[in-house]
Order: C-alpha cells, then sequence, then structure tokens
C-alpha cells in the first residue's frame, strides 16, 4: 500500500545524462518513475510514442508516425521543418517486449546509425538507455554538428554571442 | 535522431539572418525587455514583434517569462563551438523528451490503477 501511495505524489523529474561514449557513440541514460512494461509500451504505440517524442519547445510538427514494431518491421517519421520536411525512418531489428529495442536509422547520408534502448526496471522504476552506434565519427560529428563539422553561419552565431556576453558584462 | 538537434541549428541561423532579431539580441544582450518595449524600440506592432521573439525562442537564443501580463525577454545560452555544448543540447532535447514520456507513463499508471479497481468491483 506504501508503494502505491508513492507512486501517486507528484511526478519528480530525473535527470537525463548524456555521454559521448567513443567516436561513433552515444549514450543517454535516464530513470522513469513507472514499470518497464508501460515505459516500454510507450515507445512501442505510435500513438504514445508521438506524444513525447518531440518536445514542444523544438517548433516541429510531427505530420505522421507510422510503426511497425517487430523484427523487420518498419517505421517512418514525418516532421514539418520551417517550409519544408524531414523524415526519419528504419528498420527495427530486434523487438523483446519490456527489456530490449534495436532500430536502424536509415534517412543519414553516412551510412546507417543503430540505436540500441535497454528498459531495466529496479522497484517498479524503470532505467532507459539509449545507446546511438554511428557508422563513422564524421557522421557523427555531421549529425550533432560539432566543432569540426559545424557551418560557417554557426562561426557567426558565436561571434555574434561573444558580443553580446561583453555587452552584458559591461 | 541527432538531426532533430541539426534541425534546432538550423532553427538558429534562420533566427539570426533577420536585422530586426539580431537588433533585438543585442538589445536583450544590453538589459531585459518585455515585448512590449522591444515592439516600441523596434517600431514594430506587438504582433509582430511577438513573432520574431518567437522565432528566437525556438533557436534558443531567447528566453521569456511571463509574470502577471508582461512577457519578459532575456537572452538564452551563448556561444556553440565547444562540443560540451552540443553534447548539452543534445541532453536537453531527451531530457524534454523523457518529461513529456513521464507525463504519458503517469497517464498509464493511473489508467491501470482504475481499470484495476474496475475488475475487483
Amino acid at each position: 500500500m506504501d508503494e502505491r501511495r508513492e507512486s501517486e505524489a507528484a511526478p519528480t523529474k530525473n535527470h537525463t545524462t548524456v555521454e559521448r561514449r567513443s567516436e561513433r557513440e552515444l549514450v543517454v541514460t535516464r530513470t522513469v518513475n513507472g514499470p518497464a512494461r508501460l515505459v516500454f509500451e510507450a515507445w512501442t504505440k505510435a500513438d504514445l510514442f508521438r506524444r513525447w517524442w518531440v518536445p514542444r519547445s523544438y517548433g516541429l510538427t510531427l505530420l505522421s508516425c507510422e510503426m511497425d514494431v517487430r523484427v523487420g518491421g518498419g517505421y517512418r517519421l514525418v516532421f514539418s521543418h520551417q517550409d519544408s520536411t524531414m523524415e526519419f525512418f528504419g528498420t527495427y531489428l530486434e523487438v523483446t517486449p519490456h527489456s530490449r529495442l534495436v532500430w536502424t536509422n536509415e534517412e543519414g547520408d553516412g551510412g546507417m546509425t543503430v540505436t540500441t534502448v535497454t528498459f531495466d526496471e529496479i522497484a517498479g522504476r524503470t532505467l532507459v538507455v539509449v545507446h546511438d552506434l554511428y557508422p563513422s565519427k564524421e557522421a557523427l560529428d555531421a549529425g550533432a554538428g560539432s566543432t569540426g563539422a559545424m557551418p560557417e553561419a554557426l562561426d557567426q552565431l558565436d561571434e555574434l554571442l561573444v558580443s553580446l556576453g561583453s555587452t552584458t558584462t559591461q | 535522431m541527432v538531426q532533430l538537434v541539426q534541425a534546432n541549428f538550423d532553427v538558429s541561423f534562420g533566427a539570426l539572418s533577420d536585422a530586426t532579431r539580431r537588433g533585438v539580441l543585442e538589445q536583450l544582450g544590453r538589459a531585459d525587455a518585455s515585448i512590449t518595449a522591444l515592439a516600441q524600440r523596434f517600431h514594430m506592432t506587438l504582433t509582430g514583434m511577438k513573432k520574431h521573439v518567437g522565432v528566437l525562442e525556438q533557436a534558443g537564443l531567447v528566453t521569456t517569462e511571463k509574470v502577471g501580463r508582461v512577457r519578459t525577454c532575456r537572452l538564452g545560452l551563448r556561444g556553440l563551438q565547444e562540443e560540451a555544448e552540443w553534447i548539452e543540447r543534445y541532453r536537453q532535447l531527451w531530457s524534454a523528451r523523457f518529461d513529456e514520456l513521464d507525463k504519458v507513463v503517469e497517464k498509464l499508471k493511473r489508467k491501470e490503477r482504475v481499470d484495476g479497481r474496475k475488475k475487483r468491483k
């Protein structure tokens, strides 16, 4: 009974961590206050998935979300972004209910990224680990926009922000 | 899915392509300001300024906070060149995502509890 009362309390936000584990790997970790079967459901049912995958602050609209969650099944997400649309698509490689999902991301130019998500339930809470393996260091950098691959406009933005920063401190 | 972060970078560049918006950033670099004050400063309608601020906000360059009837704008994040900073952006994307996921899971939990009670009756 105590446990139930606890889970009814206002949900607290857990911390999200991101680690670049190698030149080709990014790992995101977060605990979700709920059992693995429900968290897994939210990752595998399109009507639930589309409610959380695109944060509202991103100014992107999810136009469609199709997910055929089984080994060999595909997914396709279509977003409107400013005046154009963006598509993300790929294939599910592994589907182990409540514990593990693996899918490919095939929209990139430089080869295929593989995303592995694991769900570990501990005392009614679920540790979610999202592991992205990029085809190359370049693909990760290009996708994430790190220093080497940053477009010129970003340098301009930096300059502007540096000048703004120095104005503020005056 | 890192491409979403890239999309957000594109939004930043779009935000800076406009002279008024660059002016707004410079202005906010000096002091926080309300949308009304910014509209007056740049001789624009309130609606027009709201639109510009919205674009800057989406790009993460400006944050706004509404207190009573006044929406105050201030500068958002600074500088983007360090790897640590794009990782931070990536973290923010996932953090926002997981915050929404929390709500979905919370609803599922509640629904299960209600369904469970119905079954017991």
